[in-house]
């Protein structure tokens, strides 16, 4: 285990132990360019349980989250759980190190399964996601595509996966995406330069807010549209810190949005 | 205890759960909402308390309240610190404060973060190590599989599959290719790939090979020959992929190499067949007419295209009399010679079919250059072919046409219309010779072959007409017969004379419809007049083509002729020419005999143009000489010696044809002078324009009662026709 993986990163953001030398040293390393990137990560992970409480809110009980990573506290299904005990929960990623971890942690939980699939691939996703996940495709379904769209390139053509995903489901389902963005603070921006770097677990691009609006092709945004991550409906957030100042700089660097197809 | 706390002013737990909330609510990242972990501390607060005011320490409760925070996902290291801080300022009037009570309390509460975090932090070391090593047993296993599954693959393939590094080195190939190549294994791997260039290779093929090496592009396919380690030759369809390492750069090279070598000799095969000529192993028409087209239509205006149609001289004859096995080694023969002989320059030579070849230049330089291939070509053929032992000679007729020739239009197709027609030149020339392509001969030809090929309807129409022109006795003048003279009336109005379209005629065959329909005209017009004046008794002269005698049921014909006209056989002259006369064979000479046996007389047309044996007259069914019309004009103006010398022929002649018994008749009289001559050499009958030209039959009584010759001596010159493309015209 010498190549960083942005699953074992991510945890060490999060404050999580999952990750081993070369994931620290790496995190460690973006950090020193950019050292407010673990506050990010909690807005990212605040973002992604309001959405899911939200969508819950909404009578959404399947849920497909892309780029799961490793499981760490306030997980999808344990959002969706405190709510739903019944929701359905897929978790996919590429990174079979990240899907044992899952499937272990989540061996004795129903309705619940760590599928290992590249999210490039939609067909072969959903494929699994129905026959293993006993996803519901007649039914409307939730898909997640929380800091993951950033990791891949244009050649991957993001806003046609996020097309084709939604295409497979149907009216009433919703995609929630979170993004890094070009277009905001400098320092966040060296962040992309660390992972393009050759050790890099993955490269990234982070794009502009207007690319970042283009993933959701014709869906219907749902209100406030594609904000800064803790501009999105901060009132599904029961944690909001009431000395906080909700607001943020308008560079914030990263963007959140929940699309719905009707 | 209650007044002390009070007293102490100690925060109540809610104060305490309030105040450790705010403080390290963000400093990690947890499931909880605020709510919850205000709660939660809440408990831990109540915990605290107790312990900090409670008789006896008991380490217990704040061990468990520091691994509390653990659990609830506090890992950062700001939550301890603080944690530390809050209670340490909440707490500091605490009862035993000073008696270090607090300070035991927070060491123990340190303690146990500690320990629930390295406790945590190992447990999900451990499990993130057992995931990763889980993980990698599976990728392991799946690669074991799939390695296996392709080794399974690689050694008992049909297909050929060898792998090489970027640099060419060969590093594994399996059995198949092996045996297709006939190396080992250590073979392979001891040759670069470069050792197996094949000088059929195209550049281009290797070319790809070195774009793929360099990750230009990732796949390639070819069909490639290589040489077998015992110098066989093979062929293969050959697929070359890239496989690149994980950064993506170019690693190794995967060939599949299948051996097509049977497909490709059948295709090749295939191809030379459709191409070739299988007698004589030249190119064919489909191929000339291929290269024929490319130059026409790369034509660079300075280098002019050129053909050579050559065809042998009677052939036929040789297939004939030595057989369709001996044909064939001489169409070798000749194909391979002109084939050396030409291909050397770099000219295509095919053959066209039968006996006809093509010889193309495409890069002309003139006319000049055409003749000399021509005459090159001439000469190769007339080389002697021994076939069987036995020498053959034959000659060749070549036709010339380079392609800007005027006229000759700019299809391929034209061009060798025209050929071909030039060809047919030099075989009526003589054979053996070339002829250029003249553009007004060619038109003339095209107008020909416009006309023969109308002809058989023209004949069903009554397009042909029959006219009479009078024989008449020197002696008195009167006429003693008519020869009948064909002419076709087109409906265009326009009068075509027998010298037009006779030879046209005598080509296709249509002579044998066309003559037996003159005949029978001419029988039943003789009859009707003698029918209209039974005193009128005049000899009927027909001409006859030498095909007409050819052809079986002649004297057939003629019997039925006469019986169903009622026209005498005495009174019926059929004319032949002295040249036809002179190709007659034995059965031809049978026919002309049975023809005399009938009484039909028999005439020698145009005597003095041939050379003919005058004693050989003797021998043949003649009855009658008739002077070639040349001989008469040039024989009797008088006027040189020439003149003498052709009329002592014409006495030395008719001196002759009296001594056999035979009359003679003198064509193309039209001068009184040559009438007066003719006489008084003794010619018995004369015709000409000085008596009267071919006329339409109802004339032909009146100038029998009436000859007009007598009371005018000299032709009126309207009565001639304006045209003369012959001074003697026959039938």
């Amino acid at each position: 285990m010498t190549r960083p993986s942005v699953a074992r990163v991510y945890d060490y953001y999060l404050g999580g132990s999952h990750n081993f030398d070369s994931d620290r040293a790496f995190a460690r390393e973006v950090l020193r360019v950019y050292p407010e990137l673990t506050a990010i990560t909690r807005d990212n992970r605040d973002f992604m349980r309001r959405a899911v409480l939200h969508l819950c809110s909404r009578g959404i009980d399947q849920f497909l989250d892309l780029g799961s990573g490793i499981p760490t506290a306030g997980n999808v299904h344990e959002v969706a759980h405190s709510v739903n005990p019944r929701a359905r929960v897929v978790y996919v990623d590429h990174d079979p190190v990240a899907v044992t971890h899952s499937r272990e942690l989540l061996a004795d939980t129903d309705s619940v399964v760590a599928i290992s699939d590249d999210l490039r691939e939609p067909r072969r996703v959903l494929q699994d996601a129905v026959a293993v996940g006993d996803l519901d495709l007649t039914r409307p379904v939730a898909v997640l595509m929380v800091s993951v769209l950033h990791f891949l390139g244009d050649k991957d053509r993001p806003a046609e996966l996020v097309d084709e995903y939604m295409s497979a489901t149907v009216p009433g389902s919703h995609v929630a995406i979170s993004h890094a963005r070009s277009d905001g603070k400098r320092d966040a921006a060296a962040t992309e330069e660390v992972y393009n770097r050759s050790r890099s677990p993955n490269p990234m691009q982070f794009r502009t807010a207007d690319k970042i609006r283009a993933l959701f092709g014709d869906l219907t945004l749902v209100d406030p549209g594609v904000v800064h991550l803790p501009r999105w409906r901060p009132e599904f957030d029961p944690d909001a810190d009431p000395d906080a100042d909700p607001d943020v700089g308008e560079d914030y660097p990263a963007l959140a949005g929940v699309g719905r197809r009707d | 205890m209650e007044p002390q706390v009070v007293l102490t002013g100690l925060p109540t737990p809610d104060q305490l759960a309030g105040a450790w909330t705010r403080a390290i609510a963000r400093t990690s990242h947890t499931a909880m909402s605020r709510r919850a972990l205000h709660a939660h501390l809440l408990v831990l607060a109540g915990t605290l308390l107790d312990a900090v005011t409670a008789e006896k320490f008991d380490p217990t409760g704040p061990a468990e309240v520091g691994s509390a925070l653990v659990a609830a996902h506090f890992t950062e290291v700001a939550a301890l610190q603080r944690t530390v801080t809050v209670l340490g300022e909440q707490l500091e009037n605490c009862p035993g404060a000073g008696g270090g009570r607090l300070t035991a309390v927070l060491a123990a509460l340190t303690a146990g973060y500690a320990q629930a975090l390295r406790d945590r932090t190992l447990a999900e070391q451990e499990r993130i190590s057992a995931s990763a090593f889980a993980a990698r047993v599976a990728a392991e296993q799946a690669r074991w599989n799939s390695e296996a599954r392709f080794a399974a693959v690689f050694a008992d393939s049909v297909i050929g599959i060898g792998v090489g590094d970027i640099d060419g080195t060969i590093l594994e190939v399996n059995r198949a290719l092996c045996d297709m190549l006939g190396y080992t294994a250590e073979e392979f791997r001891a040759n670069p790939i470069w050792e197996f260039i094949h000088p059929d290779d195209t550049p281009g093929v290797w070319d790809q090979v070195r774009s793929l090496l360099t990750g230009v592009i990732d796949n390639v396919r070819f069909e490639k020959a290589y040489y077998r380690k015992d110098g066989a030759e093979i062929w293969t369809h050959l697929v070359l992929s890239l496989v690149r390492d994980q950064q993506g750069r170019p690693r190794f090279v995967v060939a599949m190499v299948e051996n097509i070598t049977e497909r490709h000799h059948l295709q090749t095969r295939l191809a030379h067949q459709a191409m070739h000529d299988p007698l004589t192993g030249l190119p064919n028409r489909t191929l000339f007419f291929d290269r024929l087209d490319t130059a026409l239509e790369a034509g660079p205006p300075e280098d002019a295209v050129g053909v050579c149609y050559l065809d042998l001289d009677d052939f036929k004859a040789v297939n004939d009399t030595l057989g369709h096995d001996t044909g064939d080694a001489l169409l070798r023969a000749v194909a391979q010679r002109l084939g050396a002989e030409l291909g050397r320059d770099g000219h295509l030579v095919a053959r066209m079919g039968g006996d006809e070849f093509v010889v193309l230049v495409e890069h002309s330089t003139g006319i000049d250059h055409l003749q000399r291939v021509a005459q090159t070509a001439l000469d190769t053929v007339r080389r002697p072919v021994v076939v069987g032992g036995h020498p053959i000679v034959v000659s060749a007729s070549v036709g010339i046409v380079q392609h800007t020739d005027n006229g000759t239009a700019s299809g391929a197709a034209e061009l060798m219309q025209a050929a071909d027609t030039t060809m047919y030149w030099a075989k009526a020339d003589g054979r053996d010779r070339y002829a250029l392509f003249d553009a007004e001969r060619h038109h003339i030809d095209v107008s020909r072959f416009a006309l023969s090929a109308r002809m058989p309807d023209a004949l069903a129409h009554g397009e042909f007409v029959v006219e009479y022109q009078p024989l008449v006795r020197l002696k008195d003048q009167q006429t003693t017969g008519v020869e009948a003279l064909v002419r076709w009336q087109l409906p265009t109005g326009e009068r075509l004379e027998p010298t037009q379209f006779i030879p046209l005629a005598e080509d296709t065959g249509l002579i044998v419809p066309l003559g037996r329909t003159i005949l029978t005209d001419a029988c039943r017009q003789a009859a009707r007049w003698r029918a209209a004046d039974p005193g009128m008794r005049l000899l009927m002269s027909v001409n006859l083509a030498v095909r007409q005698v050819r052809e079986p049921g002649l004297v057939a014909d003629v019997v039925q002729i006469l019986a169903d006209t009622g026209w005498p056989a005495e009174l019926l002259q059929l004319e032949l020419t002295e040249s036809e006369f002179m190709g007659t064979t034995e059965n031809s000479l049978a026919v002309l005999r049975d023809l005399a046996d009938l009484g039909v007389r028999i005439a020698i047309d145009d005597f003095g143009t041939g050379y003919s044996n005058l004693a050989y007259l003797r021998r043949l069914p003649v009855h009658a000489l008739k002077l070639a019309g040349p001989f008469i004009t040039r024989g009797s103006s008088g006027h040189d010696e020439t003149d003498d010398v052709d009329m002592e022929i014409v006495a030395t002649v008719v001196r002759l044809a009296h001594i056999l018994g035979l009359t003679v008749t003198a064509e193309s009289i039209e001068t009184p002078a040559q009438l007066s001559r003719l006489r008084r050499l003794g010619c018995d009958t004369g015709q000409g324009w000085l008596f009267a030209p071919a006329v339409p039959p109802h004339d032909i009584p009146g100038l029998v009662h009436t000859p007009p010759w007598n009371s005018h001596p000299q032709p009126t010159p309207d009565r001639r026709p304006t045209t003369r493309s012959s001074p003697a015209p026959r039938r």
